[in-house]
């Protein structure tokens, strides 16, 4: 049976069916959940995708945090389901607690849009168990606030616990220790930058995110 | 009793401010080469309405930490005052 995926929709989230058509493509029974439901029903995984989620107001995914579907999603999480959040969705993970840490703006104010280079830095999470530690995935950001900031407990706890999901090869946006994707104390929830899904077919001009994608619709493998 | 409530959000000394920066490298083109230090912040206005000063600064906190300001990377600072009967706020 086909791995069932919630894709997870606020008002302004745009990267949603981008997620469910590239997860779908791999065999992924991916849809969309509009961020006012409050029963995820029978979901294998969630994702919380890219976009302005509420217009990003007062702080980047600071308000999606009290939609209604995000009670769901946490306990979700708290039961050990898998939850990605990508971009926006990572920004909304920090402010919901689910992830430590906070996104800033980027150093130097730009927008970053671009291929950047990602390396693995552990597979012992629900979206790299299918990727090679130490591999270099080229995948694009797209990006004002990726500017990943803790403090010096978090990160040194982020270190010990082999919780740095990815870091950047060349740090576009001045991320702390190079971080582009972390996950919880669990493993089961992580947030990253980079967009995978858009790097999901060789016509998109990169396939390197399918493995991360082929990781998250194989729960069943994911290492304790 | 309502009370407006000043609130004054800012990044933490520590936190990169390149709003701050940019502002810092933009004044001397304009002949202000005194100046250092800028930091952006945002400004928060609310009325809300309590028994008392104390319990509305201690509501005001309350938002604050769970809503206003992001205490991994932000400080705030809230100035309360009563609102004059029978004036608009």
């Amino acid at each position: 049976m086909s791995t069932r995926v919630g894709v997870v929709v606020f008002p302004g989230t745009n990267c949603e069916l981008d997620m469910v058509r590239s997860l779908g493509a791999l065999g992924g029974d991916a849809r969309t959940v509009w961020h006012g439901e409050s029963d995820l029903g029978d979901l294998d995984a969630v994702v919380i995708p890219g976009g302005f989620a509420h217009g990003d107001y007062l702080r980047t995914g600071a308000i999606a945090r009290f939609s209604p579907v995000m009670e769901s999603v946490s306990a979700f999480a708290a039961a050990g389901g898998p939850v990605v959040g990508i971009c926006n969705g990572f920004q909304v993970l920090t402010e919901a607690g689910l992830l430590p840490g906070a996104l800033g703006k980027n150093e130097h104010l730009r927008f970053i849009c671009r291929d950047v280079d990602l390396r693995v830095e552990t597979t012992t999470t629900p979206l790299t168990h299918r990727a090679q530690v130490g591999s270099v995935l080229r995948i694009p950001v797209n990006h004002f606030e990726g500017n990943y900031v803790c403090d010096e407990r978090t990160l040194a706890e982020l270190r010990d616990q082999d919780r740095v999901v990815f870091r950047y090869v060349d740090n576009p946006n001045g991320s702390l220790d190079d971080i582009a994707g972390i996950c919880s104390e669990g493993r089961n929830v992580v947030g990253l930058m980079p967009h995978p899904e858009r790097a999901s077919d060789a016509i998109l001009g990169s396939a390197d995110g399918v493995p991360l994608l082929e990781s998250l619709l194989t729960p069943a493998s994911v290492p304790a | 009793m309502a009370f407006v409530a000043h609130i004054d959000v800012s990044l933490k000394a520590g936190i990169l401010d390149p709003q701050g920066g940019e502002i810092e490298r933009a004044l001397p083109a304009l002949g202000y080469s005194n100046v250092s230090d800028v930091r952006v912040g945002k400004t928060i206005r609310l009325v809300v309405d309590a028994p008392d000063a104390a319990g509305a600064e201690a509501q005001v906190v309350e938002m604050c930490d769970r809503l206003l300001a992001n205490p991994v990377i932000e400080s705030y600072s809230v100035d309360l005052e009563p609102v004059a009967t029978g004036s608009s706020v």
